[in-house]
């Protein structure tokens, strides 16, 4: 999509930093206004190691953003950027910005505590804590005083359940341990937990590969479902998981983004050669 | 050729037979600590059913008055009522209930320190040095505890006007405390970090503070661990001697005041065997019955304790 | 589905839990402060007590060696130099240099400012310089101890005189001798070459010292092979069955077991059923090394454990038996992690007191242990005893042995931690 340069002029952007021209298919891409979340040259190292290399991406909302590419070349440094999960490694250095609505979320006025709850996050391997599923989901909730009293908490947790295909399976034993149920149940287990505190974007990284096919068939339908109301990012090693699931595609190669738009032109029409060898399936 | 097929017969069955001697060496070496273990609990027994020979086991267990030392005439042992151990348990009892009340809270907070909020570098110096604390002789924590946290505790007291003895539970319980802090800062801190990382992710993903995160996730998922690390730290408390002799009490007063003066089980094992007694007399025989307690007691907490973290232990490998 | 009438968390409980953060953080802090500054304070207050001890008020007396104390003069031997009167020696010395001490308190008084040992170190000095009998000789010799701690400032000048250690009269004789150059601070070797004493003036922890040594040689060379070999034993050659897991449920029970039940083995079997004599280094020893061995099986079980075990299919692999793949083989690759096991089993056996309290190694023993059978005390008991001995002197004694204890104990302690740093990077 073309910026158009006269709407630039009306609606002055909220956004810092200037709008450069937004061209799709491996050039430097620009901060979209439109955009839910965006980075503007990331750039992050593990003590002296570099992971990723000014990376810009724009993610639009209520679209799947699927993230592909070889192993190690950045995708999931990339994802844990975009909720500041990366903080917790203390030898990790980040340079550029991350934006979420127009604000930039490395301000070191931002909080990061109330950043967490507007972008989640499912990790590879579910990991429910080990309690009951009621207070799993009940969880983040709890912490952040969502609910006014024990009604209004069961229905949080009951509403969140629903949203993630859980509840029937589970809802006579909400009392039993999170970790008591399958690998698939579990993995929805924790993306009930995310959407229980209601972010408005949910990361995946690689929420399917410990899963079996049917198990990753239902996240899959679920988070078809999911993205009328949650903008979402996925990392994932499977093109065909990528070409089933989502609108827009980024192919990562060696810490960058070597390109980037809607998935089905990403696919039929590759720009670079890196990225057709990838989609082809002739290298990762 | 036929010197090599002689000797070639001739050293294998040497061989055999040093081979053979040296596995039962062996066998022998690793049946020491069961020997050990026999011992003890053979001596143990077996004086203390000398004991109760004299002083029945009812008497012994649920006395409330223990002065040995006044019952000097033979006759007048049995009828005193002088061997009761229930002030010796409660004096146990109340010095390491002290003792746990300090080494619980800091050494958790500690380990919690050490594995959650201490740069790597941090942790490297602090934590050999913790182990120093651990490394100090017991005696020298008595020595402490007499000469110097007693008085303070007896001036400090008087000066806000509570009246605090010289040998007061507290001044013990409180030096124990110190003396254990590594030991259940080091179990809490192995406890704490089995605890899968991708838990922590997932609470901080969610929103969490680390507070928040190591209250109400970390901490519950590491309690087995932790628990069982207080468990085998109040075994070591109640089993610890030479702070207790030198700076608590001898005479038995069954109080829960951790202002007074109380003894223990392991005070008064000290005090009836040293000095001049014949081996057989009823005193010294009493401490042989202590001993089978005390040996018992911190018998049930250690199995305890090791059951429960071998049971976590395999619930994250 | 519920709808919220809000979004997140508000401003307001966001600020209390990073308040709640920084408050739980400062109480993580504060515990590990509160375990640093105790130790810090121990060692402050030990080293500050124990300086003290290193040195000792020493008198300087001008003593004429008359020949006739001595039975053949100036050709006596050694026993007979013994039997001189060397305390009247003493006495007639410094009745010589104050003339006013009339009253036989005075004299008294006057006597009482030397050690009672000072007579034996008359005596140790004559016997070495025979040739000086007939002359006047100088020679320091040690003061009581009221006037080494009223040198050190820990004698109370202004308290009355009925409650005070030093009457004004002797008050006024050190005064003249310190204003001689009579009376000063040496160093103290009594303290490093002596045994105990009632005296503190004359007490040195050099027993103690022999004693422990005696002690942890004899616990090392019992426990060690008997640990090294059961540990190769249990990991490489016993069956996995349940009796092994049985002997290793004991291990791991007696390394657990209060260090006072072994001393109450040890009286009940060496010294009552075997006769063993009481108060000797060889039985302390015995007692320290069954309690020391579980940690060293313990240790070397890890320490085999952590060696790959290519490196025994390796051994077997070219023609060794077993046993030669686990000695030649496994075993020094082993040997690091099992010496850090034992060297820290070590350090502890050599601060352990209670087992040896109840073995008998709590008596007042002066003379210097020769052998192991020899009746000894150990570093720790020293420190036991003399911390409940009333004169003030002992106490700065007490922390100049708690000072040597440590010194011990932490160098012990610190070789362990440095070779298994230096040896644990290996794989």
């Amino acid at each position: 999509m073309e910026n158009n340069p006269i709407e630039s002029l009306i609606n002055p952007p909220i956004t810092e930093g200037p709008i450069m021209e937004d061209v799709r298919h491996g050039e430097e891409g620009s901060v979209d206004m439109k955009a839910k979340m965006a980075t503007k040259d990331l750039t992050v190292s593990y003590a002296k190691v570099q992971a990723l290399n000014g990376v810009s991406l724009n993610i639009y909302p209520n679209e799947v953003t699927a993230l592909i590419g070889p192993s190690g070349c950045g995708k999931s440094t990339f994802i844990r950027s975009l909720n500041r999960m990366n903080d917790t490694i203390s030898v990790c250095n980040i340079e550029g910005q991350v934006f979420l609505d127009g604000e930039n979320i490395y301000d070191p006025a931002r909080d990061v505590v109330r950043l967490r709850t507007q972008v989640g996050m499912v990790f590879q391997k579910p990991n429910p804590f080990p309690k009951s599923i009621f207070e799993n989901v009940a969880y983040g909730p709890k912490i952040h005083g969502l609910a006014a009293d024990d009604e209004e908490l069961r229905g949080i947790v009951l509403g969140s359940l629903e949203r993630a295909g859980l509840l029937d399976e589970v809802k006579d034993r909400l009392n039993v341990p999170g970790t008591s149920l399958s690998g698939g149940q579990q993995q929805r287990l924790c993306i009930a937990r995310a959407i229980a505190v209601r972010p408005d974007i949910i990361l995946m990284d690689e929420p399917c590969s410990a899963l079996d096919p049917i198990a990753t068939k239902r996240i899959e339908e679920l988070i078809t479902e999911l993205k009328a109301e949650y903008t979402i990012v996925i990392v994932t090693h499977s093109m065909q998981q990528a070409r089933r699931l989502s609108d827009k595609i980024a192919y990562f190669h060696l810490g960058s983004i070597v390109e980037h738009g809607e998935t089905a032109e990403v696919f039929e029409n590759p720009v670079d050669e890196r990225t057709a060898d990838y989609v082809l399936g002739r290298i990762g | 050729m036929r010197e090599a097929t002689h000797t070639s017969k001739a050293a294998p069955k040497k061989r055999f037979w040093t081979e053979r001697l040296i596995m039962a060496v062996l066998i022998l070496c690793s049946s020491v600590a069961i020997l050990t273990t026999i011992g003890i609990v053979a001596s143990l027994i077996f004086e203390s059913i000398r004991f109760f020979q004299i002083v029945p086991i009812t008497d012994f267990l649920f006395g409330l008055h223990w002065s040995p030392q006044m019952a000097i005439r033979e006759d007048q042992v049995g009828s005193s009522g002088a061997f009761g151990a229930i002030p010796l348990l409660v004096g146990t009892l109340l010095i390491s209930a002290v003792a746990l009340t300090v080494a619980g809270p800091v050494g958790l907070m500690s380990a919690v320190f050490l594995s959650e909020y201490a740069s790597s570098s941090v942790r490297s110096k602090i934590k050999p040095t913790l182990e120093i604390l651990a490394g100090i002789p017991t005696v020298v924590y008595g020595f402490f505890a007499a000469i110097v946290v007693a008085p303070w505790l007896r001036r400090g007291g008087e000066a806000v006007g509570l009246d605090v003895s010289s040998e007061s539970a507290l001044a013990a319980g409180l030096v124990m405390g110190i003396m254990t802090i590594p030991f259940v800062s080091s179990i809490s801190d192995d406890a704490i970090t089995a605890v899968p990382t991708s838990l922590k992710e997932g609470a901080l993903a969610v929103g969490s503070t680390r507070s928040e995160a190591i209250k109400k996730v970390i901490i519950p998922a590491a309690l087995p661990g932790i628990a069982g690390g207080l468990l085998l730290a109040t075994s070591r408390v109640i089993g610890e001697t030479m702070i207790v002799v030198m700076a608590a009490g001898l005479t038995a007063k069954l109080t829960l005041n951790p202002l007074d003066a109380v003894t223990t089980v392991t005070v008064q094992i000290v005090t009836l065997l040293t000095g001049d007694q014949e081996f057989d007399s009823p005193k010294t025989l009493s401490a042989f019955a202590l001993g089978l307690m005390l040996f018992t007691v911190t018998l049930a907490l250690n199995v305890t304790a090791l059951k429960i973290v071998k049971a976590y232990r395999e619930q994250y490998d | 589905m519920t709808e919220l009438t809000f979004k997140g968390p508000s401003a307001e409980q966001l600020r209390r839990r990073h308040l709640a953060e920084k408050r739980f953080r400062l109480f993580a802090i504060s515990s590990v402060f509160l375990g640093l500054a105790f130790l810090g304070v121990l060692f402050i207050i030990v080293a500050i007590s124990g300086s003290d001890a290193v040195r000792q008020a020493k008198m300087l007396l001008t003593i004429s060696l008359d020949v006739d104390e001595f039975e053949e003069g100036k050709n006596s031997n050694s026993a007979q130099i013994s039997k001189a009167d060397f305390e009247g020696f003493i006495k007639k010395s410094m009745r010589s240099s104050f003339p006013d001490a009339k009253t036989r308190r005075m004299k008294r008084e006057l006597s009482k400012l030397v050690s009672s040992g000072a007579a034996y170190e008359v005596r140790e000095f004559i016997l070495t310089n025979p040739n000086q009998i007939g002359e006047e000789i100088t020679i320091w010799v040690t003061a009581s101890d009221d006037v080494d701690m009223l040198l050190k400032g820990k004698l109370n000048r202004d308290l009355p005189a009925d409650l005070r250690q030093l009457s004004d009269q002797q008050l006024s004789w050190l005064d003249q001798l310190m204003e001689q150059s009579k009376l000063e601070m040496q160093f103290n070797w009594t303290l490093f070459t002596k045994g105990d004493s009632r005296e503190p003036e004359q007490a040195g922890i050099a027993g103690a010292m022999i004693g422990s040594f005696y002690s942890v040689m004899v616990c090392l060379l019992i426990s060690f092979p008997l640990g090294v070999l059961a540990a190769i034993y249990l990991e490489s050659f016993a069956p996995k069955n349940a009796w092994t897991s049985f002997i290793e449920v004991n291990i791991n029970n007696l390394a657990a077991v209060p260090s006072i039940v072994f001393g109450l083995l040890g009286l009940a079997v060496f010294l009552n059923f075997f006769e063993l004599p009481r108060s000797a280094p060889l039985v302390g020893g015995m007692v320290l090394a069954l309690m020391t061995l579980p940690t060293i099986i313990i240790a070397g079980r890890a320490a085999i454990q952590s060696v790959p075990p290519s490196i025994k299919e390796a051994a077997l692999a070219v023609g060794a038996s077993p046993i030669q793949a686990v000695f030649h083989h496994v075993l020094p690759l082993a040997m690091p992690g099992m010496l850090t096991g034992t060297i820290i089993g070590t350090a502890r056996a050599l601060g352990e007191t209670a087992p040896l309290l109840m073995i008998g190694m709590v008596a007042f023993v002066v003379d210097l242990p020769t052998t192991f059978t020899d009746p000894a005390t150990a570093l720790p008991v020293q420190v036991f005893l003399w911390s409940d001995m009333p004169e003030t002197a002992f106490a700065e004694r007490t922390s100049a042995a708690i000072l040597v204890l440590l010194a011990f104990v932490c160098t012990l302690n610190l070789t362990a931690v440095i070779l298994r740093n230096k040896f644990e990077t290996r794989y």
